[in-house]
């Protein structure tokens, strides 16, 4: 693109683009991925989100925000999207939407909550459920770069059922002695786990994580109150602020 | 020629108001006319000259003939309106041009957006909107009504369409949005009337929370 | 005044917010003269061309169409701009 720097940013920024769904990937019972085609698609970094928008045939429009899962490297677009319970957009995501339906997005979008392999490391990544979807687009696209980052993963959901990408995770890890995956289950958790199982807490992250001596990267993502739970821990951790990055799912949200 | 928005299919709101009582705001009656509100005389500008104007806090501006505007991707909605006068109107069609998409436009042109904008209109009207009231998709510069072209009365050739304040800040008959780093009342604004015009808070009159 | 070429539906005269101003003036002040700061021309306030009654008053100027008089009514205040006319000459004999 030859646009001027700052009018061609709020052009791509600002430029809504057809996306055609080519397949949905049902990971868990409330959590769907969308593969999409996206006709000159610029391209994204890992972290970076997407505004969706919908049309119905009556000219009522609704706009939501979900964060890319794919890696950069991937061919197809991918985004995951948790089902809320009153949710009008990602119920349809969720459920009516099928392959060949369309939507419109817009973005990439997010400069400050993005990772590539030239960031280096140590990485520390952090999710609360849905929180997951940005950190899996840095996992793919580390595991794409064949990059030998050491990295460590602390994912917390409710129910092991609940876990998104579990096996994918599973797969990384095992072939990739420089990734480390640890697992906290804070309700139901079948006999046979092993991970922690209780909320996040200062404990888990000293063992789950890097001393503050090695200066990981952190990225944590979630719902808001287990992000600053978790970003003010690494902070008493005495991990330097401007190396612990966050992203805030919604103003509310069980703190798992 | 660009297209307009795709249908999702099988997508509609999920709260679609059952009662008109849930889709009028405080104070508001329905009704199933258009009244015709004016503050001064019906301009008639020859489209030939027409023509539209963004400009920046700087001057530098980006303009657009009634043909350019013609040609830009249009956003049709159906949207219910609110006069301040306490009418109410549902699902009115229009069709025009998006803000974002001026705002896109204007950006390659070097028209840099300021929090505020002035909507000034043939005939010397005006009124105050934040930029963050007329971008992602929530207004437009409008002139096809229920699929005519908009009636010189009503505002046309073009005028403002912000349906989420009351329609006095819906400028009829729009020439031009002028960014401003600071709010500044408008025609009404300034002689009464609420800076911002929410009518879902009932915010009709300078004052009022 | 100059008359309209062309009737237009929405304007009524002056009178017909004597109300609205009788609210705030003791006397009537559409036998006022007001002259219009635009273009210097005079007339009573009662001839001058009303809008917007709805919404408040709106006199304009039947010479040069500017605004002379604005009037509305909150709850709480009436608010008046004259800065439309250089001066207002109200009768009060």
């Amino acid at each position: 693109m030859t646009t001027p720097v700052l009018a061609g940013a709020v052009a791509a920024r600002v430029r809504w683009r057809t996306a055609t769904v080519a397949g949905v990937v049902d990971e868990t019972p409330g959590v769907r991925t969308l593969l999409l085609d996206v006709p000159g698609w610029p391209g994204h970094r890992a972290g970076q989100h997407v505004d969706v928008r919908l049309t119905a045939e009556d000219g009522y429009r609704a706009e939501r925000s979900y964060s890319i899962a794919s890696a950069p490297e991937d061919p197809q677009l991918a985004l995951t999207v948790e089902r809320l319970e009153e949710g009008e957009v990602s119920s349809y995501l969720c459920g009516e939407l099928r392959a060949g339906d369309v939507f419109e997005l817009r973005g990439p979008i997010g400069g400050y909550f993005v990772w590539g392999v030239q960031d280096g490391g140590p990485l520390f990544l952090v999710a609360g459920g849905s929180g997951i979807v940005p950190l899996m687009s840095m996992l793919r696209h580390r595991s794409a770069m064949h990059s030998t980052i050491p990295t460590r993963l602390l994912y917390s959901s409710r129910r092991w059922d609940e876990v998104i990408y579990r096996d994918e995770l599973l797969r990384l890890a095992d072939k990739d002695p420089g990734l480390v995956v640890t697992h906290t289950i804070t309700r139901d958790a079948p006999a046979e786990f092993r991970g922690y199982r209780r909320r996040i807490d200062r404990a888990m992250l000293e063992e789950a994580g890097w001393p503050s001596g090695d200066a990981p990267l952190t990225y944590i993502c979630g719902p808001t109150p287990l992000v600053e739970a978790v970003a003010n821990e690494m902070v008493a951790l005495g991990h330097d602020p401007a190396r612990v990055k966050t992203e805030r799912f919604g103003p509310t949200g069980p703190v798992e | 020629m660009p297209d307009p928005s795709p249908v999702s299919r099988g997508f509609h709101r999920k709260h679609p108001a059952a009662t008109q009582a849930e889709r009028l705001p405080p104070g508001q009656y329905e009704t199933r006319d258009f009244p015709v509100l004016s503050a001064g005389p019906t301009p008639r500008s020859p489209l030939a000259k027409w023509d539209f104007t963004l400009r920046g806090v700087d001057g530098r501006a980006a303009r657009w003939t009634w043909a350019a505007l013609q040609a830009l991707p249009r956003a049709p909605r159906t949207t219910d309106i609110h006069c301040v006068t306490k009418w109410s109107k549902f699902d009115t069609h229009w069709d025009g041009v998006s803000i974002d998409t001026l705002l896109a436009e204007g950006a390659k042109q070097g028209v840099t957006s300021a929090p505020f904008v002035m909507a000034v209109c043939d005939g010397g009207y005006t009124t105050n909107v934040p930029l963050a009231d007329l971008v992602d998709g929530k207004a437009m510069v409008a002139f096809i009504y229920e699929g005519e072209p908009l009636d010189p009365e009503h505002g046309g050739p073009a005028r403002l369409l912000v349906p989420h304040l009351y329609f006095w800040k819906s400028a009829k008959w729009v020439r031009e949005l002028r960014f401003m780093e600071r709010d500044q009342p408008g025609f009404w604004e300034s002689v009464g009337y609420h800076i911002y015009g929410d009518p879902w808070r009932e915010q009709r009159y300078t004052g009022d929370p | 005044m100059g008359s309209k070429a062309r009737t237009d539906a929405l304007h009524l005269d002056g009178n017909a917010a004597a109300g609205l101003l009788g609210e705030i003036f003791s006397v009537d002040v559409t036998a006022a003269t007001a002259t219009c700061l635009g273009c210097g021309a005079s007339g009573t306030v009662g001839s001058l061309t009303l809008y917007a009654h709805e919404m408040g008053a709106v006199l304009r100027c039947g010479g040069c169409g500017d605004v002379v008089l604005r009037m509305t009514r909150t709850p709480t205040d009436v608010w008046l701009d004259a800065s439309g006319a250089r001066c207002i000459v109200i009768p009060c004999r």
